[in-house]
């Protein structure tokens, strides 16, 4: 129980911190690197809903981040309608999506289940690109309008955007936290570990999937949604690629799969590195950034299995157990 | 659609899926092996590719007289990269499954940096060759010369591979190796030894395809993802592990790619083959010929 309540001081503490740094940061590049990896962590946290606590390793999010996005610009732009309300929205159109394509892929195991998930958002893709109805391949562009928490616009100051990843990302946290205890959170882990053990203990393994790719998919459409108003730009190509499916899967096993802070530490190591290197070296086009970024995460998936997160619990396992 | 017109669909269409099965059997071959689906298959292509163009670029030789040497240097890139990155990911304990996906995808992305860093993004071709750009008519069927190469080349590949892995003690080591991992140990087979050669096989075949795509394909750094995806489909509609259901799998996203083509926007054809992977593992979850 007190290392329960011990993580939810960690994340008070976390959480202040973050919330405090864009009055002492001020550059809007790093502004903008500090926004991008509290987004990957919650939508890594997300991903991690269904890949890491569920163990169905779905590499075809981008769909659902790609929903949200196309939701809340569509709503915003021909209908005026907030981007609070349209990410929502985006939210659930996607958890519904995913129970639809949740009930015959979840018959899929290892492998096949995987790769349906990759074809599937290719289709998606496809389909984006060639929908007029949505500007195709032209995208949707956010008009330009004057600050606004309503709106969600601010073409100058960007902290505010900081502390509304925050709190999504905050969100993603308490859900999973929620989860861990509950018996959905035991039901999932049992489905992870031995899916035919756990239906012969009366486990509704189906079920199990089913309500853990609509929350993560719920979540991660939000997390579009968010990435639509802050960039007030979106085409198939820069929110539905298969790019940013492995980009939600990656923070979390780098810093520890299906576990409550792998998503967050290991975005914290790979966003700024990716965003660093990007900037500084692959400004040339002369692919020393991806030589890098590459090199990086091999090393990193080959030294440490566990994730990063590892590194920091050799100490901690014996307290939390006693 | 007239009887000509259908026959010169259907035999594009399987010309086109000789070449992806060639792509996708390296891949099943090495899944099948050892459980490890290689993510930077499709940068093996995109090697293969480049190694042609430098090559013919440096000597001026033809990509057909080529073949044998970049298939060389694709078996020793598939050696080293067992070596290097593969052999590591195996020793993990936990998370194996993930470790394998993003170690290879790791070094999926180094390939590509390497590649924009000596070869730059810009899009290069094989301008002039002995099969480019001719085509031959078949009772009426024409059929690009390159394509009709490829086809001959995959098919004696397929035949080659029969022969190595049920008539050499190398195939009988590889099926042993995939059975039983670790009884191989007491009868003498080294393990890593087999494994680093299975990747060097699987690599080389790609390598093949790769030199036959160089005559006729634009080459760049992002070259292999698509056609990855393809492979990854082959494989797992052929059943993963099983390299003749790949061959099989192969000539079927072919034809239904191609026919595809006369029916919808060419940028939407490949939405049939994924929905025919779809279709078919909703029935039949391991694949066609997949044993599980």
């Amino acid at each position: 129980m007190s290392s329960r309540h011990g993580q939810l001081i960690a994340l008070c503490i976390v959480t202040i911190c973050l919330a405090a740094l864009p009055a002492v940061m001020r550059d809007v590049y790093l502004l903008n690197v500090l926004i991008l990896t509290l987004m990957y962590a919650a939508l890594s946290q997300s991903w991690n809903i269904l890949g890491g606590y569920c163990g169905q390793i779905s590499l075809g999010h981008a769909l659902y981040f790609g929903c949200g996005a196309y939701v809340t610009s569509i709503l915003f732009t021909k209908f005026g309608v907030s981007p609070w309300f349209g990410a929502i929205g985006g939210g659930c159109i996607a958890a519904v999506l995913a129970l639809g394509l949740g009930y015959p892929c979840f018959r899929l195991a290892g492998h096949y289940f995987s790769i349906a998930t990759i074809v599937i958002a290719e289709i998606g893709l496809l389909l984006v690109h060639n929908w007029d109805a949505v500007g195709a391949a032209q995208g949707i562009q956010w008009p330009i309008s004057r600050d606004s928490w309503w709106t969600l616009q601010f073409a100058r100051n960007k902290a505010p955007y900081v502390h509304v990843v925050l709190g999504l990302f905050v969100i993603t946290w308490l859900a999973t936290y929620w989860i861990e205890n509950s018996r959905w959170g035991y039901w999932w882990r049992a489905v992870k570990d031995n899916s035919e053990a756990a239906e012969s203990l009366g486990v509704d393994v189906f079920r199990s999937k089913m309500a853990a790719a609509a929350l993560s998919a719920f979540f991660t459409a939000i997390g579009g949604g968010f990435y639509a108003a802050f960039v007030g730009y979106i085409d198939p190509e820069s929110v539905m690629t298969f790019r940013f499916s492995l980009l939600f899967a990656l923070p979390a096993v780098l810093g520890g799969i299906g576990t409550l802070w792998g998503p967050l530490v290991g975005a914290a190591v790979l966003i700024p590195m990716t965003e660093i290197t990007r900037s500084y070296m692959g400004g040339s086009g002369n692919g020393v950034d991806l030589i890098i970024y590459g090199t990086l995460i091999m090393i990193i998936a080959l030294a440490k299995p566990e994730g990063v997160l590892s590194l920091f619990q050799r100490h901690a396992k014996p307290a939390a157990t006693a | 659609m007239t009887a000509q017109a259908f026959f010169q669909v259907l035999a594009s269409g399987l010309l086109m899926g000789l070449l992806y099965a060639l792509i996708a059997v390296g891949l099943s071959l090495i899944f099948g092996l050892m459980d490890v689906v290689n993510f930077a298959h499709g940068e093996f292509l995109m090697i293969a590719m480049y190694a042609a163009f430098g090559l013919w670029g440096i000597g001026g030789i033809d990509p057909v007289l080529l073949m044998p040497a970049v298939t060389a240097i694709l078996f020793a890139v598939g050696v080293a990269a067992y070596l290097g990155v593969v052999r590591f990911a195996m020793r993990a304990k936990t998370n194996i499954g993930m470790v394998q996906i993003f170690a290879t995808f790791g070094l999926a992305i180094l390939i590509q940096g390497l590649s924009q860093y000596f070869f730059s993004p810009d899009y290069r071709s094989i301008p002039a060759s002995w099969l480019g750009g001719r085509t031959i008519s078949v009772g009426g069927v024409f059929l690009p010369l390159p394509q009709v190469f490829g086809g001959f080349v995959s098919i004696l590949a397929f035949a080659g591979l029969y022969v190595l892995m049920n008539r050499t003690d190398f195939g009988k080591a590889l099926e042993a190796t995939r059975e039983d991992q670790g009884a191989v140990a007491l009868v003498g087979i080294d393990r890593n030894k087999v494994f680093a050669l299975g990747w060097g096989l699987g690599a080389a075949l790609v390598g093949l395809a790769g030199s036959v795509l160089a005559i006729f394909y634009y080459i760049h750094p992002q070259v292999g993802g698509p056609f990855a995806l393809v492979a990854y489909v082959v494989v797992a509609l052929g059943g993963f592990g099983s390299v003749f259901g790949a061959l099989a799998a192969g000539l079927i996203v072919g034809v239904v790619e191609a026919f595809a083509a006369t029916i919808m926007p060419p940028a939407m054809k490949s939405i049939s083959v994924y929905l025919l992977y779809l279709g078919v593992v909703f029935i039949r979850p391991s694949g066609l010929f997949g044993r599980l």
